[in-house]
C-alpha cells in the first residue's frame, strides 16, 4: 500500500504523516538504545582501547632522540654516513651542546640506553662522557671535535654517528625489525647478528606450542563432551561438575598443582618410583621445560573447548545415528559420515577460542615452563619490567595483538561473538 | 534410554580370565611395593581367579560373599600396610568383588541394547574407562592439593608419615601461617586476602552495573553498529592479557601522575583506582554475554504491559524486568568478581606494593620462595570455588523455573 491515497498522506492519531511518525519513532528507539550503551562504550574506550592504542603509538614512536638532541639531528642531516669521514665540526658543536643541556637535565643516560637497543656500547658511552663534558661551555669552549673526541674515543667512529643519524628520524620502524631479528643500520635493514636472534624462535615455539596444545584439547575433549551430551540428563549434571570446578578453580591454584604434580620430588614422580617405573636415581623431568607447559596448559584450557563442543553436540539428535545404522553403516562409518560432520562447528569454536587464550599465556608457562617452554608473552613481560626497552615490548604486543585479532575476526564469522556461551 | 536386555551368567572360562587379568594387574601394584613385580602380577591374578570360583560355586548368598570379602580385604591390607592399606584395601575389594559378579551374572549387558555384538559391548566400556581417565586428569590436580596443604612439613610432597595417615603427619601450621597466627609469619597473606576483597567487590560492581544497561540496550530490537560496539565491548575478554597489562602499564602510569600531582590526591588512593578501574573492564564481557544470554528469553510484551497500566521505564524496569533478568546480572557479577579476583597480570604491572593481591602473592610465592602456605589459600580457594557453581546451579535452576522451563 503507498502512504499517498486520494485523500493525501495517510495520518497518525496526532495528525502527521504516518511515514514520519513511524521514522520518528525508529529514531528515538535507535538513541534510547544508544544512550543504554553509551556509557558502557565510553569506559571501555577510555581505560582499555585507548590504552592499547597508546601502546600502539610507544611501539613506533622515536621522539627522544630528537627531543634529548634538537640541534645535532638538523645538522647531521647535512652529513653523509656513507661518505667514509667524520662529521664536521658543527655537528661535533651542535652535539656538544645538546649534550651539556642534556646532562644538565639528567636525561643523557636515558638517551644513551635507547641508543644502546640499536648499538652496543653507546650507553657506557654517554655515561662516561656525561661526566667530563658537564663543565663545557657550547659557546667559548669549541672547537668541539678533538675534545669530543678526548673524552671518549668512541665518538671518532662513524658507526657512532650513523647510528644517531639512522634513529634520529621522530617515528621508526626500528623496533618492529628488532621484533622479527632484524635491525636497521646505516647501510639499511640487515638481519640481527646469530646470538641476537631469539625472538623469531620465541613466536614459532609460541605458534606450535599453541597448536599443540590446542590439539591435545581436542583429542581429549571430544570424548568427554560426547559422553555429556548423550548420558541421561542427571548423571550429566554431575559430570559436568568435574568439568567446572577446574573452570571456576583460580588460575593460580591450577597452576601451582601442577607444580605439586610435575616437579622431581612430585606426586608423579613419586609414584612412579614406588611403583618402580622410574629408578630413584633417574627421576622424570617433566617441569620447567616444554612438556610441563603443554600439560598444565592443556589442564587449564580444556573446559573451554569441552564447553563448546558440549553445546553443540547437545543440538544433535541421537536418531540421526540409529538412521545411520539401521540403514546399514557400521559404527564407524555413522560416527564419521553422520556424527563427527555435525559436530565440526562445535571443534572450530572450542578450537580458536583455546587458541586465542593460549596464545598469549603468561602466567603458567612463567611458572611451569622454564626456559625453553616460555612464550612470546614472557619475553614481552621481561622487556617491560626487567630490560625497560618499551618500545620492543611494544612492538612484540603489537604482533601479538594483530594475530590474535585476525583469530577473533574469524571466531565472530564462524561463531558469532553473541554465541560465546559461559558456564 | 535402552531396552531392557535379558541377562544370562556367563560360563567360567569367560568370567575367570578376565578376573585373572584384573588381579594380575592389583598383584602387579602391590608386588611392586614389596620387590617383587613378576610374583605379585602371578600371585594376584591366581588369587583373585581362585575366590571368583569359590565364591560363584559354593556360595548362593551374594550379600554375604560380598560383606566376607571386603572385610578380608580389609584385615588383609591393614596386616600388609597398616593404615593406608585399610584404606586402599578396602577399595580393592568393594571392586573387586562388585567387578567379579558383574561379569558373572553379565549385568554388563543389562542396559545396553540387545544386539550389541561383544566387540562393541567391550569398546563401549573401553570408552567409558577413557572418559574416565579424562575425567581424573580434569579432578586429580585439584584434589591432590587438598591433603599436601595439611602437611606437617615444610615440603611439596607427601612425607612418609602421611602416607601411613599418621595424624603427627598432619597439621594446620600452614593456615596458621596464611591467617598470620604463627611467629614468622609476616601477615602479608592476610593483607593481600583483604587487598583482593576490597578490589573485586568494587570492580564488580561497576562492571555489572554498566554492563547491564549495556546489554539492556544491546537487545532492543534497532541498534545502529551493533556488531562493532560487541566487539569493542567483548575485546578485554579477548585480547591476551599481556598486551593489555602492557597497554595499561603506559597509560595508567601516566592517569595516575596526573591524579597525584593536578589533583592532589593520595598515592595509595590512586593505586587502588587504578587498579580497580582495570579489573572492572576486564570483567565487563562476561556481564555483557551472561546478561545478553538472559534477556534473549526475556517477553518484550511483559514490559509493554507494564507501560500499558502506567508504570514508567524506571519502575518497570525495577519492579518487572530486573526481578526476571536477576540471575543472569547476578552470575554474570559472579563471572566479573572471580575475573578480578583471580586476576594477576594487570594488577602486577599497574599496581604497586600496597596493592598487592592474593594471587600476586601467590605468582610471588611460586616464583621465588616456595612457601607451602599456597597450598592452605588453594585449598581455601577450592573451597570457594565450589560455593560459587553451587550458587551459579542454584541460579540457572531458578531462572529456568521463572521461564517456565522445567529444571534440568
Amino acid at each position: 500500500m503507498s502512504d499517498t491515497t486520494d485523500s493525501g498522506p495517510m495520518l497518525a492519531a496526532d495528525g502527521t504523516p504516518l511515514k514520519r511518525s513511524l521514522a520518528r519513532a525508529l529514531r528515538r528507539q535507535k538513541i534510547r538504545a544508544l544512550m543504554l550503551v553509551a556509557p558502557l562504550l565510553l569506559f571501555v574506550i577510555l581505560t582499555f582501547i585507548m590504552p592499547i592504542a597508546s601502546m600502539l603509538m610507544r611501539s613506533v614512536d622515536n621522539e627522544m632522540v630528537g627531543e634529548i638532541l634538537p640541534q645535532t639531528v638538523v645538522e647531521i642531516q647535512n652529513w653523509d654516513a656513507n661518505s667514509g669521514e667524520l662529521p664536521d665540526e658543527a655537528v661535533y658543536a651542535a652535539f656538544a651542546a645538546d649534550l651539556v643541556q642534556a646532562v644538565k637535565n639528567k636525561e643523557h643516560t636515558k638517551l644513551g640506553s635507547r641508543l644502546n637497543y640499536e648499538q652496543t656500547g653507546l650507553s657506557s658511552m654517554f655515561r662516561q662522557s656525561g661526566r667530563k663534558v658537564k663543565n663545557w661551555d657550547p659557546v667559548t669552549d669549541g672547537p668541539f671535535k678533538e675534545k669530543l673526541i678526548k673524552a671518549h674515543k668512541g665518538w671518532g667512529e662513524i658507526e657512532t654517528w650513523a647510528a644517531i643519524k639512522t634513529h634520529s628520524s621522530k617515528y621508526t620502524s626500528g623496533y618492529f625489525l628488532n621484533a622479527i631479528d632484524m635491525q636497521k643500520t646505516p647501510q639499511g635493514i640487515a638481519a640481527q647478528p646469530e646470538d641476537k636472534q631469539i625472538l623469531i624462535t620465541l613466536f614459532i615455539r609460541t605458534l606450535k606450542m599453541s597448536l599443540i596444545i590446542t590439539g591435545c584439547c581436542i583429542l581429549l575433549a571430544y570424548p568427554v563432551a560426547w559422553i555429556l551430551a548423550n548420558l541421561p540428563a542427571r548423571s550429566a549434571n554431575l559430570l559436568m561438575i568435574l568439568v567446572l570446578l577446574p573452570f571456576w578453580t583460580s588460575l593460580l591454584v591450577r597452576t601451582s598443582a601442577w607444580k605439586v604434580m610435575l616437579q622431581q620430588q612430585g606426586v608423579i614422580n613419586e609414584v612412579l618410583v614406588w611403583l618402580g617405573i622410574v629408578a630413584d636415581d633417574n627421576r622424570l623431568e617433566i617441569i620447567n621445560n616444554q612438556f610441563g607447559t603443554i600439560v598444565a596448559m592443556t589442564h587449564i584450557l580444556l573446559p573451554f573447548m569441552i564447553l563448546p563442543m558440549y553445546s553443540v553436540m547437545q543440538t544433535i539428535q541421537p536418531t540421526y545415528l540409529r538412521a545411520a545404522k539401521s540403514l546399514g553403516a557400521t559404527n564407524w562409518t555413522a560416527f564419521w559420515r553422520v556424527y563427527f560432520p555435525q559436530s565440526i562447528p562445535g571443534i572450530g569454536a572450542g578450537s580458536i577460542l583455546v587458541f586465542i587464550l593460549a596464545i598469549g599465556y603468561y602466567i603458567t608457562p612463567e611458572i611451569v615452563g622454564g626456559t625453553d617452554g616460555v612464550f612470546i608473552s614472557n619475553r614481552i613481560a621481561y622487556h617491560i619490567s626487567k630490560s625497560l626497552n618499551w618500545g620492543l615490548a611494544a612492538a612484540l604486543g603489537a604482533i601479538l595483538l594483530a594475530v590474535v585479532l585476525v583469530l577473533y575476526w574469524a571466531y565472530d564469522k564462524i561463531v558469532g561473538i553473541d554465541n560465546v556461551k559461559l558456564g | 534410554m535402552a531396552a531392557l536386555t535379558p541377562i544370562s551368567r556367563k560360563p567360567m572360562t569367560f568370567v575367570l580370565p578376565i578376573v585373572a587379568i584384573v588381579g594380575a594387574i592389583a598383584g602387579m601394584f602391590v608386588g611392586t611395593s614389596f620387590g617383587s613385580t613378576t610374583l605379585g602380577f602371578f600371585m594376584g591374578a591366581i588369587a583373585l581367579a581362585g575366590l571368583a570360583c569359590v565364591y560363584v560355586n559354593l556360595f548362593d548368598n551374594e550379600r554375604m560373599v560380598r560383606w566376607f570379602h571386603i572385610v578380608g580385604s580389609i584385615v588383609l591390607g591393614y596386616l600388609a600396610a597398616g593404615n593406608i592399606g585399610i584404606l586402599l584395601a578396602g577399595l580393592f575389594g568393594w571392586f573387586s568383588i562388585w567387578f567379579i559378579y558383574w561379569i558373572y551374572e553379565g549385568r554388563y549387558r543389562a542396559k545396553l541394547l540387545p544386539y550389541l555384538t561383544p566387540g562393541q559391548v567391550l569398546w563401549h566400556y573401553t570408552f567409558y574407562v577413557i572418559c574416565g581417565s579424562i575425567f581424573v586428569f580434569l579432578i586429580t590436580p585439584i584434589l591432590v592439593v587438598m591433603p599436601l596443604s595439611f602437611n606437617a612439613q615444610d615440603f611439596f610432597t607427601f612425607t612418609d608419615k602421611m602416607l601411613r595417615l599418621d595424624p603427627e603427619g598432619y597439621s594446620l601450621k600452614h593456615y596458621q601461617d596464611f591467617l598470620g597466627l604463627r611467629e614468622d609469619s609476616n601477615g602479608e597473606w592476610l593483607r593481600s586476602f583483604w587487598n583482593s576483597l576490597k578490589i573485586a567487590p568494587i570492580a564488580t560492581v561497576i562492571s555489572v552495573s554498566l554492563g547491564t544497561l549495556a546489554a539492556i540496550g544491546l537487545s532492543q530490537s534497532h541498534v545502529p553498529a551493533k556488531r562493532a560496539i560487541m566487539a569493542i565491548l567483548i575485546s578485554p575478554m579477548i585480547v591476551p592479557l599481556i598486551i593489555s597489562a602492557t597497554g595499561m602499564y603506559f597509560f595508567y602510569s601516566d592517569l595516575g601522575g596526573f591524579m597525584e600531582n593536578s589533583l592532589g590526591m593520595n598515592k595509595d588512593f590512586v593505586g587502588y583506582v587504578k587498579v580497580i578501574l582495570a579489573h572492572a573492564v576486564l570483567g565487563i564481557p562476561f556481564v555483557i554475554i551472561t546478561v545478553t544470554a538472559t534477556l534473549v528469553g526475556f517477553d518484550r510484551s511483559l514490559t509493554r504491559a507494564a507501560a500499558n497500566m502506567g508504570a514508567g521505564p524506571v519502575t518497570t524496569f525495577f519492579r518487572v524486568q530486573m526481578p526476571l533478568i536477576l540471575p543472569g546480572v547476578i552470575s554474570g557479577g559472579l563471572f566479573a568478581f572471580i575475573t578480578s579476583f583471580d586476576e594477576v597480570v594487570v594488577v602486577m604491572f599497574i599496581g604497586s606494593a600496597s596493592q598487592k593481591t592474593l594471587p600476586w602473592q601467590m605468582f610471588l610465592g611460586l616464583r621465588e620462595q616456595i612457601s607451602p602456605t599456597i597450598l592452605a589459600v588453594a585449598t581455601i580457594l577450592v573451597a570457594l570455588s565450589i560455593m560459587l557453581l553451587a550458587t551459579l546451579e542454584i541460579l540457572r535452576r531458578r531462572s529456568e523455573r521463572l521461564r517456565g522451563m522445567s529444571p534440568g
